[in-house]
């Protein structure tokens, strides 16, 4: 099938306590800080490539489009998921401030209405903004179904359908979505069996976690077309719903931690101290 | 002024406790703004729901009975239908899993903004400000919704949950909206493990274990005997989760539930930022851990540097005695 993938690049998200606020509280800065593909991102393009080739056997069974919105340099986000195996890209050129969620959904809706795929895999939430709406967002623009906080994907119906195991708080729904759809993908969906595709073979079992791009990969990713275009050629306006007054630094804990030598003097001081037993 | 309307959760015909949290932030910006609330309740059991939800103070109580199990585009109509007819400036839920699953899509059909996942409101003459967690908890962004009506889900462990108010009020039914999405969407099942213990959004006492505890067993055996002499909920790493030692519903942090009891213990737990960015809020904060120089420290209040095999079991016996 042709799966669209929307990719974002966050601020390294491993070091997200380094983030600062500039003085006048006005903006963020991620300076010093590497950009990384937005690991929910990350895992879309792997459960896209699982859905897409018989696994082990280097066959491919349809196209995985990568699409990101952003200053030209997300260029570079784009080259990981064409090296680990995404047939090509496309890059609309907009200025990171005047992207929220809603105007993603919008650029990606217009976009969708071009490629015609029968799919939109993405992450369940960009974790900088950690907003979780621009999937869902864009579902109701298509008028399609959708399936957010996907673990496992399983293609039934003769390839019309995806059997979707969501996680949610009391446990796992299980739903199932006509194509074309949009579904927003979870940690879990890089588990070694998460995703069936009915062609890769039952027993296969995928490493856990998103592939590494071969070195094959990344020589042959630099030969794959990625289509540039402006958030206005999509007719979008880049006006955000949501905007921010300021930024500020979380509070930090009161007191620093105490190192407490024994099982004895731990519960001495959540008694005494605590008063939480 | 600004008129809310609170989005119910309805879960196994009743209403949902979770959602008191939004109660709370409608009923503090009504009052802030001389605007009033009232709460919609969309789907099976609403009629029951909507009694429950009568209890909280709320103008009226619009209920909405739609069959089956939940998915988003068999609620999302009626929901935008409810919200344009009563002229709603704030359309707001907790930002549960249903909450973040469903607002978004209301959101898009009412060309509205959404400030997600809320930790506190404030409202200055005509505008209202949002305070929402972003970079899994590093930054605070003072969030502004532009268009005309906001869609603002809100984080549980920051809103208190709504006391009742005394006395009903009325319900009326609300119109029931088809949505072709809905068409091509099924409802298969809802898989949930049902535990004795406190839910783990709402206990005053969480226990989580990592990936140190090494198997579901030892979940069993060492940390649960812990979880119940606190009476905590039981609470988990992502790693041990991805082990399968516990089911995913119990993962703490960024991604899993956002929690703050009053008391948190971390068992083998290395503290990651994503795990911190979940229980970070907690009061007290526990870690055992073999690392002195463990991550967890930056946000612990004490740190008992110990192998968690024997000292899990001597404060388990320890606490049993000090509550006894
Ligand atoms: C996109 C994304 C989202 C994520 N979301 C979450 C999330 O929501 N929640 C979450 O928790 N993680 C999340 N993670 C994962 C996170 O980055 C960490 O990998 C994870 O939290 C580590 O789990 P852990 O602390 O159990 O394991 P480890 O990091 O392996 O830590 C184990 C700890 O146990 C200690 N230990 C070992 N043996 C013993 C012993 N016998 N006694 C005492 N101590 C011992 C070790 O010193 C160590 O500190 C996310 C990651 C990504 C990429
Ligand atoms: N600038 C962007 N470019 C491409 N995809 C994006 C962008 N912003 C958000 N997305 C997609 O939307 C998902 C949800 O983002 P959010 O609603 O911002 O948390 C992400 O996981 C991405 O798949």
């Amino acid at each position: 099938m042709k799966i669209l993938v929307p990719v974002k690049r966050v601020a390294d998200p491993d070091n997200a306590n380094k983030m600062k606020v500039s003085a006048d509280g006005s903006s963020v800065t991620s300076e010093g800080l590497e950009w990384k593909i937005n690991p929910f991102d990350e895992y879309a393009v792997e459960a896209a490539l699982r859905l897409n080739e018989k696994g082990g056997s280097g066959d491919t069974l349809g196209d995985v489009i990568v699409v990101s919105l952003g200053p030209a340099d997300v260029a570079t986000t784009l080259r990981q998921p064409l090296a680990m195996g995404a047939t090509r890209g496309i890059l609309v050129e907009a200025e990171d401030a005047t992207l929220d969620s809603a105007a993603v959904a919008r650029a990606l809706a217009k976009l969708v209405e071009k490629e015609s795929p029968d799919l939109v895999l993405m992450g369940k939430q960009a974790v900088d903004g950690d907003s979780n709406t621009a999937g869902q967002m864009l579902a109701e623009h298509l008028g399609w179904p959708m399936a957010t906080f996907a673990m496992s994907l399983e293609v039934v119906d003769g390839g019309k359908a995806l059997r979707v195991g969501r996680e949610v708080d009391t446990g796992v729904l299980t739903l199932e979505v006509t194509l074309p759809a949009v579904v927003t993908v979870d940690l879990r969906i890089v588990t070694p069996t998460a995703v069936k595709n009915g062609v890769t073979p039952a027993d296969h079992a995928y490493n856990e976690g998103a592939r590494y791009a071969s070195l094959k990969g990344i020589m042959q990713a630099k030969k794959k077309p990625i289509d540039q275009i402006k958030l206005a050629d999509l007719g979008v306006e880049a006006k955000p719903l949501v905007s921010y007054a300021k930024f500020e630094m979380p509070p930090a804990r009161s007191g620093a931690v105490t190192y407490v030598e024994s099982v004895e003097q731990l519960v001495e001081k959540l008694k005494t101290e605590a008063k939480v037993l | 002024m600004a008129d809310i309307l609170v989005v119910g959760e309805i879960l196994d015909g009743s209403f949902r406790k979770s959602s008191l949290s939004a109660v709370r932030f409608a009923a503090e910006v009504a009052s802030a703004t001389g605007g009033a609330f009232d709460i919609l309740v969309a789907g099976d059991g609403a009629a029951g729901a909507a009694a429950e939800a009568a209890k909280y103070g709320a103008r009226k109580v619009l209920s909405a009975q739609i069959d089956g199990g939940y998915v988003a585009e068999k609620v999302a109509a009626t929901v935008a239908k409810a919200a344009r007819d009563g002229g709603y400036a704030i359309v707001t839920a907790t930002a549960g899993t249903t909450g973040k699953d469903l607002m978004p899509r209301v959101a898009a059909k009412l060309g509205a903004g959404v400030a997600s996942d809320i930790a506190s409101v404030s409202v200055d003459g005509g505008a209202i400000t949002y305070r929402r967690p972003m970079y899994a908890g590093n930054i605070f962004g003072h969030a502004r919704v532009e268009s005309e009506v906001a869609v603002v889900t809100v984080r549980q462990s920051e809103f208190e949950p709504a006391g009742e108010a005394g006395g009903a009020s009325p319900i009326e039914a609300a119109e029931v909206v088809a949505d072709p999405a809905a068409e091509r969407v099924k409802f298969v099942s809802l898989e949930s493990q049902k535990s004795e213990r406190p839910d783990l959004t709402e206990a005053d006492v969480v226990v989580a274990g990592g990936r140190a505890l090494k198997s579901a067993e030892n979940f069993g055996s060492v940390l649960e005997p812990l979880v119940d002499a606190l009476g905590a909920a039981m609470g988990a790493s992502r790693a041990a989760c991805d082990a399968g030692y516990v089911p995913n519903d119990l993962q703490v942090g960024q991604t899993g539930k956002v929690v703050a009891p009053k008391l948190y213990v971390a068992v083998g737990i290395s503290g990651a930022i994503q795990h911190l960015a979940g229980m970070k809020g907690s009061k007290t904060i526990v870690a055992i851990n073999k690392d002195k120089e463990a991550p967890i420290a930056q946000v612990a209040d004490y740190f008992l540097v110990a192998d968690l095999f024997e000292a899990v079991p001597a404060l388990t016996a320890a606490v049993k005695k000090a509550k006894a």
